[in-house]
């Protein structure tokens, strides 16, 4: 794009060619009024009080793109009547519940009243009764809303659920006086705004994956969250600065504390906020805050015993949900005590990432989540990606939606969410073992095969084969007719019949062989049927290609092949690659500590079972705190070290503390940040050093972005042809989290449902004869478990799963690390 | 360094009554020190002070307020321990929970805890004022939009610590005095202003 120059009130500035005048002007601190734009989504025009003058044309600075050399007014008398009359009309009938109204202090209705300065109502309407709305942990208030349609606007081109719309609103219409003589836009305005009102899409009751977007963004106090509702002020809150410790998103969040009650004056974590114009949450991020290590002090024997434990241990094993401190503290234990480090999560990825350097040459993937909101052809492979990464689900949506974009998703597991994302997206239901065809599929359609390897051409060659075909075809015939009409004879005056030989085209439908290309690799994965032409079709007009590669592949028998598979794709086709880190610092471990395979005959467990357990969830022979109450470093998906801090207090003893009884002699956890491993291309930054925020521009600047290093490759790009008779095709069961869970962690929230089951959706329940809460016995050749049904109406198919966070369920026990296993299932 | 202010005379001028007093100089000498404490001591005005006070003490005529038998009346407008009022219809407690009180209490010594009922409306489950830290300066009883919190007579508050609360039992009117029409009404800060009501722009209604 290139670089142009405005000038906005005289101020005159650089910004690319084709960007919205709003975004130009905030990113250079110029103040345009806005009440529906939502950066990163489509611009709606609800609003319309961002109205501006640019080259003497009114335009909406929300939708209008700026051309070089334009000359931009904020304000001209006719632009601040409208305004004017567009917040009285916002105050129309607006109850006056800003002495309890959730939003009171951070509202935009009362900000812009003041703002424009409105001290008396010209207009007025009669009211309709609008009785308030419990949707679950979301509470709407019909008459506080003020139809910015930004709920809408997030839900569908952020979020993808399009689980809200616009219902009738049942008004009397607006008396035809004001028409005339009110300001045009205001009236514009004013007359969407009083035909409609928010409804979910299913009718009564909000069916969608509870992210709380929407509330979010919600300008007013008509969309809240249920449970925080008239609980406080939001001045009332500290705003503690962290990075969400659920998935490996990593997204930015300000935990909301204030203490418990007059008689408790301990701090406690209200809710927590995004900046949702740079970053979304999911639900588990937004509703899962309050996962802390509660009323824990320090008993010295416990602790005593803890050493004595490690002086005995010979492995500590532990989950990614840690710091990358605590990482690199068990990492230095390790070294002194020589302890196995094992975390099998984490080493799955670590063996991924080494395997894929063997062919890039890189440390690291080349992608990230930016990357794929920017693409306009995106594709996920391994993943269940609305529950894996909710995060990379959205930018995949976001691309889909802002950039025209359309994409592939390649699972065993059926979505609908994925699925009703756009209409230009396709699942791939390839059965289980068969990721690695897909990798070379991607190879096969997308790849340089003048570049690629010779015996990797031939071998995806082996796949095509020349199919005659009989194709109808419609062509274009001319036929002539002789036809007799009447034609007045204007001379005499009379009709008379007069024939005349007419020639025209008609369509006629002929059978014709042709020769096409057959892909067996279509059949092999179960792609449906006319792929080849939805794919053509998906791909007209295609720049920015992005992939998405999840745990599905990390834990694959052949790991080793599918990473290779995954660097050539990186190097032989235009995708970027993003690799989607199993829980929250997987990557932050992967890069930091040595891992080992197996566990030796005495074992710590850290946040998992062993002989002596250390636990943030409370449960263990010593205590930690968990990450609402440590500061430290995660390591996100798009490679970021980012910062989290303290949010609740913790009373008991840190790892730090044990190091030390080890002579590692630190006083604070957070010294070891800038002791990060700099050759694994962290950097030697101190911890209060790291910035944890956004620019106006929608820059982020939080921590600092690993350094991609180079490693030094063989050039050998040979990769092993995949076996399809491997292919799982018996009845399977999946290891995944439902929507709003990723942990232990998650199911201690308030809020989040504590216990799990299986996982089973609508239709198979019916088929199999379950219903909701029966018990039964999932066996695999690993184990046997048994649990509840539950249904789980954002899948489809007959796959069910079993989750992780309800650690009772010991679901990990079912599986041979590959997250999909022959199963039967039987009702007891 | 010493440094001189220099005035301006602002608020000095021929007319009016402002004079610089007359203050004689500091004695510098050990002797003049000793001088001025002689003199000091053993000037008649202690004297003189000890008569007035034997004087008054034999008239038997004393004009000090009998506290605590005896209280002065209080204006309307004093400012000592607050209450919380109901309305007088329904009798709900005026308190919203908007929680301005607390924000702009300047001694930060207002606490309040509120939920949503089951009416779905906001409810002030708890409200407490530390009295150690009040300041009385009425700031509480101005903000409140619904004339809820309002500043009563009782002004005796001793306490044997520092640290001293009302509750919401404490300060709400209890509803047999509201029924009896006891409660009172504060007209001090924040009340309404007499021709409030002519003073404000009316909202235009549609019916
Ligand atoms: S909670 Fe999320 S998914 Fe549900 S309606 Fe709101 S924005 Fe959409
Ligand atoms: S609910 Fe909130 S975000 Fe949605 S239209 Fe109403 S005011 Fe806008
Ligand atoms: S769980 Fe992941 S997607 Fe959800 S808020 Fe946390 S980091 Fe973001
Ligand atoms: S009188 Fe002043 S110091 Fe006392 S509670 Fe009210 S605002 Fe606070
Ligand atoms: S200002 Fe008045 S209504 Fe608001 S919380 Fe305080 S006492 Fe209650
Ligand atoms: S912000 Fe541009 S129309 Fe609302």
């Amino acid at each position: 794009m290139n670089e142009i120059t405005i000038t906005i009130d005289g101020k005159v500035i650089q910004t690319q060619e084709g960007e919205y005048i709003l975004n130009a002007a905030r990113a250079n601190g110029i103040f345009i009024p806005a009440i529906c734009y939502l950066s990163r989504c489509s611009p709606t025009l609800a609003c319309r009080i961002c109205l501006v003058e640019a080259d003497g044309k009114q335009v909406y600075a929300c939708n209008a793109k700026a051309k070089n050399g334009m000359e931009i007014k904020t304000t001209t008398p006719n632009i601040l009547a409208e305004r004017r009359a567009i917040m009285e009309v916002y105050d129309v009938n607006h109850p006056l519940e800003c002495g309890v109204c959730d939003q009171s202090g951070e509202c935009e209705l009362q900000n812009y009243t003041l703002e424009v300065g409105v001290d008396s109502q010209t207009y007025s309407i009669k009211d309709t009764h609008k009785p308030v709305q419990d949707w679950g942990l979301i509470h709407y208030d019909p008459s506080l809303c003020i139809m910015c349609e930004r709920c809408i606007t997030v839900c569908e081109d952020m979020i993808g659920d399009a689980a809200l719309s616009t219902v009738a609103r049942g008004s009397d219409p607006i008396e035809a006086e004001f028409k005339e003589t009110m300001p045009k836009d205001a009236y514009a305005m004013w007359n969407k705004l009083n035909k409609s009102l928010i409804a979910p899409n299913g009718g009564d009751t909000l069916d969608c994956t509870n992210c709380g977007e929407c509330s979010a963004v919600c300008p007013v106090g008509a969309l809240v969250s249920s449970d925080y509702q008239y609980t406080s002020n939001a001045w009332e809150h500290q705003q503690i600065p962290a990075t969400c410790a659920h998935c490996s998103a990593g997204c930015q969040i300000s935990y909301d504390i204030k203490h418990t009650s007059i008689a408790n004056p301990e701090p406690k974590i209200y809710r927590v906020k995004n900046e949702w114009n740079y970053v979304s949450l999911c639900g588990a991020g937004r509703y899962g805050y309050d996962f802390e290590n509660r009323d824990v002090v320090k008993h010295p024997e416990a602790f005593d015993a803890a050493v004595a434990a490690f002086q005995k241990a010979d492995t500590i094993a532990f989950t990614s949900t840690i710091t990358n401190e605590e990482a690199l503290i068990l990492q230095k234990l390790k070294e002194k005590l020589g302890l196995r480090l094992v975390n099998n999560e984490a080493l799955a990825f670590k063996n991924f990432l080494s395997d894929y350097s063997t062919i890039s040459g890189k440390t690291l993937y080349s992608g990230d989540l930016k990357q794929v909101h920017d693409a306009d052809f995106v594709v996920s492979i391994g993943s269940a990606l609305k529950t894996d990464n909710p995060n990379a689900r959205f930018a995949m949506n976001n691309a889909l939606s802002m950039n025209k974009g359309s994409g592939l998703y390649f699972h065993p597991i059926s979505d609908p969410v994925i699925c009703n994302m756009s209409k230009n997206v396709t699942q791939i239901q390839h059965s289980p073992m068969m990721e690695e065809a897909v990798l070379y599929l991607m190879l096969d359609l997308f790849g340089d095969k003048s570049a690629m390897p010779s015996a990797l051409v031939e071998y995806l060659s082996s796949f095509h084969s020349v199919k005659t075909v009989t194709v109808e075809e419609t062509v274009d015939e001319k036929v002539t007719e002789t036809v007799t009409k009447m034609v007045l004879n204007e001379e005499s005056g009379v009709e008379e019949e007069v024939t005349e030989e007419v020639t025209k085209t008609v369509k006629k439908k002929v059978s014709k062989e042709v020769e096409v290309d057959e892909n067996a690799l279509f059949g092999l994965l179960n792609a449906p049927a006319g792929f080849v032409d939805t794919l053509t079709k998906y791909l007209a007009k295609k720049e920015k290609f992005a992939l998405m590669v999840g745990p599905d592949l990390y834990t694959h028998p052949n790991a080793t092949n599918c990473a290779r598979l995954v660097a050539l794709i990186e190097k032989y086709t235009q995708f970027s690659v993003t690799m989607i880190p199993n829980l929250a610092n997987t990557l932050g471990v992967a890069m930091i500590c040595d891992l080992d395979g197996e566990r030796g005959n005495y074992t710590i467990g850290y946040n998992t079972a062993g002989d002596f357990t250390l636990s943030a969830l409370g449960d263990g022979d010593l205590d930690m705190p968990s990450l609402n109450q440590q500061e430290g470093t995660l390591t996100s998906i798009d490679k970021r070290v980012n910062p989290t801090n303290v949010a609740l207090p913790y009373g008991g003893y840190v790892l730090n503390d044990i190091a030390n009884a080890f002579g590692l002699n630190t006083t604070l956890t957070v010294e070891y940040t800038a002791h990060l491993p700099v050759d694994k291309g962290f950097k030697a930054v101190d911890f209060d050093a790291l910035p944890n925020h956004y620019t106006n521009s929608g820059e982020e600047v939080r921590g600092y972005v690993l350094e991609n290093l180079s490693v030094s490759v063989t050039g050998d790009e040979s990769v092993e042809p995949f076996d399809a008779s491997k292919a799982i095709n018996e009845k399977v069961i999946y290891l995944a989290n439902p929507v709003l869970q990723f942990s232990a962690f998650t199911a201690r929230a308030h809020q989040l449902p504590s216990s799990g089951g299986l996982y089973v959706a609508q239709t198979a329940m019916e088929t199999n004869g379950w219903s909701e809460g029966d018990c039964v016995r999932v066996k695999t050749s690993h184990g046997e478990v048994n649990t509840i049904v539950i249904a789980d109406g954002k899948i489809e198919g007959d796959i069910a799963y079993l989750p992780t966070f309800d650690t009772t369920l010991n679901s990990e026990s079912l599986f041979d690390g590959y997250r999909f296993a022959a199963v039967s299932i039987q009702k007891v | 360094m010493h440094h001189e202010e220099v005035f301006t005379n602002r608020n000095v001028t021929e007319s009016s009554a402002y004079y610089y007093v007359d203050i004689e100089s500091y004695p510098t000498t050990g002797w003049d020190k000793f001088k001025q404490v002689v003199r000091r001591t053993f000037s008649g005005e202690l004297f003189i002070g000890l008569w007035v006070v034997m004087r008054e003490m034999i008239k038997f005529d004393i004009h000090t307020v009998q506290y605590p038998k005896e209280k002065l009346p209080l204006g309307p407008r004093y400012r000592a321990v607050h209450k919380l009022l109901r309305l007088w219809e329904s009798g709900y407690e005026r308190c919203i929970g908007c929680g301005l009180c607390e924000k702009i209490c300047i001694s930060d010594c207002i606490r309040m805890d509120t939920r949503i009922d089951e009416n779905s409306r906001k409810e002030v489950t708890e409200y407490s004022i530390n009295l150690g830290r009040c300041i009385f300066c009425g700031y509480c009883a101005e903000v409140c939009p619904e004339l809820a919190i309002v500043h009563g007579p009782r002004y005796e508050n001793a306490s044997e610590q520092r640290a001293h609360f009302v509750i919401k039992d404490d300060m709400l009117t209890p509803l047999d005095l509201l029924k009896a029409g006891a409660q009172e009404e504060y007209p001090g800060f924040g009340a309404i202003i007499p021709g409030s009501d002519d003073a404000v722009k009316k909202t235009p209604l549609a019916y």
